[in-house]
């Protein structure tokens, strides 16, 4: 049996606190900015190895280039990616006013 | 007893920085004491007792001051550790002994190769920020079990839930009470067996009263004497060899000379490059491996269920970002170590005459961690005469740096909070899946706080005497399945959980058969091959199973899914729920809220 509109939860009634057309919205962002989130995680994470041979024949500070990428390079993308998106993320919760009381 | 820690936990949490810098000041003061005593001649002995005894004497104390009898303080530590912290803590549940001690092991022997486990074990956390934390702390579980018997509404999900996580997690345990076992035996001179009850006793102290609080603030001491214990000798070796204490800058350089060197030294010959990719393992099981690994990270238990113990869904994000910054500051060190330590052994062992080799490596031949043959008896060490054990690199780095003992002793102290720390996260995420999915959820949904309480720290005990009885009798190739342990968790779960909050259409048959073909398909893989001498599919090594039983999982889940029935609009509100932060947690069919 479907139950449409609010449930009641053992805390009173649920009330749905966003309208059906903000929470679609919202949710079309979060969604756009996890699919750029994956690419970079792809990209980081095995798109730049499968070119190690070749970048592995530059070298900065002694480092070969694509020895480094998998060393140090894609761990700091990493974490740099995941500030950048706790913050983004924040960002798109206050603009569609679904950010935490 | 139950009011007083509220009252004291204000406090505590509004003074962290300060009682953690206290903490960390009085650490280096004991170190530097100890250091003292070695110079007026205290025995080496005695300054491994004191490490040991010590640290775990610290711990215990945290875990006692923690002790709580709220039911929502020993599952998710009330929910109130701020982001920081809680990616220390999750620092240290998630570097085991593996990660501290044999991790720079692999890159020396491996080379290029080994740094499929760099990549692996941290890009993980991208999955973990991006497409679950929020949504499973949004929804308040206790347990991830928790969340697969709301979203797919029963106890066959949850079982299913349990089921994996107990696989996962359990070889997992055996082997970090193995590895406690192992220093402690190595630094307090006792029988292995004896100190693998030691290292129980240690894990136990931890966690027993407090259950997550207690964890968590013992974790975050855990990790700030691993990361010491685990960045000073080699930035001291780094300010020895190229006179720059910076070794994650200054590696390149030992890089360029070992690569040199392994083409002019003759007695190299045969050494393979460092830097080279894909001598020890072609690209598919390179990146398979990777695969694996962030997936499985993403799966695991004890890693998630850190992040339901911050204030809000906006912690649980930032947390999981200082999680990987804290886990990073390990990690993108290993190669350094790695790098020195095999400039070290070419410089200065290889091609040395074996009459006069450097005393480190006598050192750890005594321990069976090196050693030397001559096989062509011509009284010069060649590359091929020479082996050295993956776990000897971080361990003998202060000896190659010719420190002081007590160095040798801060990363044994080091070592042992690693495999401790995660021991900890591990056996509550095993005895919270029992006490709380099996016992509350499934056998007696009555039970009072105070019963529920008293059957999960039985159930702890239980399950680390079960623990340390397995480690005790040295299972072979325990290490090797710790591995496993990522395609099993990513297999089995992984698909179930992220389909969960980002495909409404997935449903209860859906996810379970998902559930049950994945992780069929990765046990029938790993034990066919392994034990059955079952060829391997396209090259595919078993520890990358997951590769096979991870699309299996999705396209079961994807496909059963949209054979059955779609999930009922209240379970639609549901995901809506969870996706959102604001607002409450609208569960289905009167499910209760958790605290």
């Amino acid at each position: 049996m479907p139950l449409v509109g609010d449930v009641k939860g053992p805390r009173g009634p649920v009330a749905a606190d966003v309208d059906k057309a903000t929470g679609d919205a919202y949710w079309r962002r979060t969604s756009n900015l996890m699919w750029l989130m994956l690419a970079i995680w792809a990209v980081a994470g095995f798109g730049v190895h499968l070119f190690a041979t070749s970048l592995n024949t530059i070298t900065v500070f002694g480092f070969p280039l694509g020895f480094y990428m998998a060393a140090q390079g894609s761990l700091i993308i990493f974490v740099v990616q995941l500030f950048w998106f706790a913050k983004r993320q924040n960002a798109i919760d206050e603009e569609f006013g679904v950010e935490e009381e | 007893m139950s009011d007083a820690p509220k009252a004291q936990s204000g406090d505590f949490l509004s003074n962290l920085g300060r009682i953690y810098g206290w903490y960390t000041g009085g650490f280096a003061a004991f170190v530097l004491v100890l250091a003292l005593l070695e110079q007026v001649g205290v025995p080496n002995r005695i300054i491994g007792y004191l490490f040991v005894f010590l640290t775990i004497g610290v711990y215990a104390l945290i875990g006692y001051l923690s002790r709580t009898a709220q039911v929502s303080e020993y599952y998710v530590a009330g929910r109130r550790v701020p982001a920081l912290y809680n990616g220390m803590a999750t620092g240290s549940d998630w570097m085991s002994a593996a990660s501290f001690i044999g991790m720079a092991g692999t890159l020396y022997l491996q080379g290029y190769d080994g740094l499929a486990f760099v990549l692996g074990w941290t890009g993980g956390y991208v999955l973990v920020a991006i497409l679950l934390a929020p949504y499973l702390r949004k929804f308040g579980a206790y347990t991830v079990p928790d969340f697969l018997g709301a979203r797919y509404g029963g106890n066959l999900a949850r079982l299913a839930g349990v089921i994996v996580l107990m696989s996962a997690s359990f070889t997992y345990v055996v082997a970090q009470i193995f590895g406690t076992g192992i220093i402690a035996s190595r630094f307090l001179g006792i029988s292995f067996e004896v100190s693998v009850f030691v290292g129980l006793a240690g894990i136990l102290v931890c966690s027993m009263l407090g259950g997550m609080r207690a964890v968590t603030w013992t974790q975050v001491a855990q990790y700030i004497i691993l990361i010491i214990a685990y960045l000073l000798p080699v930035v001291l070796l780094s300010a020895k060899v190229t006179g720059v204490p910076v070794p994650q800058l200054m590696y390149g350089q030992a890089l360029e000379q070992i690569e040199a060197l392994r083409l002019t030294k003759e007695a190299l010959a045969g050494a393979p490059s460092h830097i080279t990719p894909f001598i020890n393992s072609d690209p598919i099981n390179f990146f398979g491996l990777i695969f694996c690994l962030m997936l499985g990270t993403a799966s695991l238990p004890h890693i998630l269920m850190r992040y339901f113990t911050t204030p809000s869904v906006r912690d649980a994000r930032q947390s999981v970002a200082w999680s990987l910054f804290f886990i990073f500051l390990l990690y993108f060190t290993a190669p350094a170590y790695a790098a020195f330590a095999k400039l070290e052994v070419f410089t200065n062992v290889i091609g040395a005459p074996i009459a006069s080799l450097p005393e480190w490596v006598s050192i750890w031949s005594n321990i069976g961690l090196v050693r030397v043959t001559d096989a062509n008896a011509d009284g010069i060490l060649q590359f091929r005469e020479f082996v050295i054990n993956a776990d000897a690199i971080v361990l003998a780095t202060p000896e190659i740096a010719g420190l002081p003992y007590v160095i040798a002793g801060l990363v044994a102290a080091g070592g042992l909070a690693a495999a401790l720390s995660t021991a900890d996260g591990l056996l509550l995420a095993i005895a919270n899946a029992l006490s709380h999915d099996v016992y509350y959820r499934m056998i007696d949904p009555q039970a009072n706080s105070k019963r529920r309480l008293v059957v999960a720290r039985i159930l702890l005990v239980v399950v680390a005497i079960i623990a340390a009885w397995v480690a005790s009798t040295r299972p072979a190739g325990i290490l090797a399945m710790v591995a496993w342990a990522f395609s099993i968790a990513a297999s089995g779960l992984f698909p179930a959980l992220v389909m969960g909050v980002w495909w409404k259409r997935t449903t209860s048959a859906g996810a379970v058969a998902g559930m049950v073909v994945g992780y069929g398909v990765c046990l029938f893989y790993l034990i066919g091959t392994q034990y059955y001498g079952m060829p391997l599919w396209f090259g595919i090594r078993n520890i990358s199973c997951g590769l096979f039983g991870i699309p299996a999982a999705f396209l079961t889940t994807f496909v059963v899914s949209l054979m059955t029935q779609a999930p009922s609009q209240a379970m639609q509100d549901f995901i809506d729920s969870i996706r959102t932060p604001r607002g409450g947690v609208r569960m289905v069919g009167g499910e209760k809220v958790l605290d």
